[in-house]
């Protein structure tokens, strides 16, 4: 079996300024922030995310890499809005195409099961048809016959578009060398969908272990994402700080609170930028190290 | 009917009155208000509804507001992809907070302001849009204003009569808005046309205050009741379930 272990620089280096890239977890749970850290450092620009939004998106946005977030909304759970992709907004610096959540479900399905859309009712009368051009409905081609349903005579549906990704990042509990994955967390969110949707498949992880021995450490179900769907592992640990990596951690709301003062003014922005976005894996583990010991 | 109760309680059983006879359904609240009051309806009127633990499974039990793990036990899992199966099968009353609702029940919580580049971006659209034409949707507003109760909203999310009658049968078939439950009183969608409709007001709120705040016209039929007073039994409840009075820092009296 291949050895699939890379570093985050060597994931950074399969992407390309201009790509679409889809980003695992949700909110402030489970977001691969080593990677996007990595990302922040690079020299790309001109990003669309597909993201269940979190501190991802704002960093991301912080650091000039984004100019599209596809995404049904960005929070940092605890924290109802994250300040820096408010910024990004109200600056006009990051445009948005908003979908229903759901949507955003069905478009990632589409996309791991290579048809062009999938159908719901979740938009039909909302802005966000309304207001995007590139977004069509679709009548029943059902309108007779024993797939028909008499009380959707003549309704049109919303057709919601493949979200192919040219990348996709996510965090993992485990992982093993040949790229199947453990979730032990209490949802598995979409990651599984993110992978099956793009091109290029990155999975961070709290550990790597020898391949084919993820059962020794859960049950068969938490280990939820195959090889097949993987094409580089990561070893991360800590890899999802600040955002809660159960049942490793949970969220760090005191460095989340941080987090959202760095949006204050460009000065805060800029010393939080230095000392824990500008810095590698090790370095950023000592500075949160420290920051710990100044507030304790 | 002199004695006093505070803003906040009219509001949480205003809130839990919109899960009566609800059955087996998914009561999904957001705000504490709306979260305490679907506890009250379960633990007393409506004891068959489901409640998640905010996290990914059900919640056996009826845990007080803010209690850990150790609370209560879990019934089922209920991750985010399976609550989206929850949404499209209809089983579900949930309650969203507007940060604006207009007279046909259009809501939004995406932007205030232009499209390109928001005066204020807010958390986004999340599940409002598929919530209101798959199942019972209800808002909970903890400041009414002539801002929060405006003409028309910046971004329709949750769609409201109006939108989802010019969008056909397909968003018409399941769409129910059904309540918006305020600090001032509660609505329905029963006025002409299925426009917003007094139901009652809070005690301690005067009908001309709710007119004043409300930036379009209110359909009002005869006389308004006041919003139904909790019962001793309830008040009690309310300590169990709400032992730091969390709901008197949503909502000031």
């Amino acid at each position: 079996m291949a050895d699939k272990r890379v570093s985050a620089d060597e994931v950074v280096g399969e992407l390309r300024s201009g790509m679409t890239i889809g980003i695992g977890g949700w909110g402030s749970r489970r977001k691969p922030m080593s990677l996007v850290r990595a990302l922040c450092r690079s020299d790309l620009t001109d990003l669309t995310l597909v993201s269940y939004g979190g501190p991802d998106v704002g960093l991301l946005c912080a650091t000039g890499k984004v100019t599209r977030v596809v995404c049904g909304f960005v929070t940092l759970d605890s924290v109802p809005l994250d300040p820096h992709w408010r910024a990004a907004r109200q600056e006009g610096r990051v445009a948005l195409t908003e979908f229903d959540e759901g949507l955003v479900y069905l478009g990632l399905q589409a996309a791991a099961w290579r048809v062009p859309f999938l159908p719901s009712r979740a938009g039909l009368g909302a802005d966000l048809v309304a207001r995007n051009k590139d977004l069509r409905t679709i009548d029943s081609p059902y309108s007779d016959g024993p797939y028909a349903d008499g009380a959707d005579a003549g309704a049109s549906f919303v057709a919601m578009p493949a979200l192919r990704l040219d990348a996709a990042l996510v965090h993992a509990n485990r992982a093993d060398t040949a790229g199947n994955a453990q979730l032990l967390s209490p949802d598995p969110f979409f990651d599984e969908l993110f992978l099956g949707a793009a091109d290029r498949r990155f999975v961070s992880a709290e550990e790597v272990v020898e391949a084919g021995t993820l059962a020794e450490h859960g049950p068969i179900s938490s280990v939820s994402i195959h090889r097949m769907l993987v094409d580089g592992v990561v070893a991360a640990p800590g890899g999802a700080h600040f955002t809660a990596c159960l049942p490793e951690y949970g969220r760090d709301e005191a460095f989340q609170r941080a987090y959202v003062k760095s949006a204050a003014d460009p000065e805060s922005w800029a010393a939080f930028r230095n000392r824990f976005v500008d810095v590698d894996d090790d370095g950023y583990r000592r500075a949160v190290a420290e920051t710990v010991e100044e507030t304790a | 009917m002199t004695e006093t109760v505070s803003r906040a309680t009219s509001c949480t059983v205003a809130c839990a009155e919109v899960w009566r006879d609800a059955g087996e359904v998914m009561a999904s609240p957001f705000g504490t208000i709306p979260a305490l009051g679907a506890r009250l309806a379960r633990a007393t009127f409506s004891p068959d509804l489901v409640l998640t633990d905010g996290e990914a499974a059900l919640m056996a039990g009826t845990a007080p507001l803010g209690a850990g793990p150790d609370a209560y036990t879990l019934e089922a899992t209920m991750t985010y992809r399976r609550v989206f199966d929850v949404v499209w099968s209809g089983r579900r009353h949930i309650m969203m907070m507007a940060s604006q609702v207009d007279r046909f029940g259009n809501q939004n919580i995406s932007a205030i302001g232009p499209p390109d580049r928001p005066k204020v971006q807010l958390v986004g659209c999340r599940g409002g849009p598929g919530n209101s034409v798959n199942h019972p949707t209800s808002y909970w507003v903890p400041d009414h204003s002539p801002r929060t109760f405006i003409d028309t909203v910046d971004v329709v999310c949750g769609v409201g009569y109006d939108r989802a009658t010019a969008a056909g049968p397909g968003a018409l078939r399941f769409h129910d808005v059904r309540r918006v439950v305020s600090n001032l009183g509660v609505f329905d969608f029963g006025g002409e046309g299925h426009s917003m409709r007094l139901v009652s007001v809070h005690p301690g709120v005067a009908l001309a205050d709710v007119v004043a705040a409300t930036a379009f016209p209110l359909a009002i039929d005869g006389d308004v009741p006041e919003t139904r007073r909790p019962t001793d039994a309830e008040l009690a409840l309310l300590d169990e379930l709400d032992p730091r009075g969390a709901r008197e820092r949503e909502v000031k009296s």
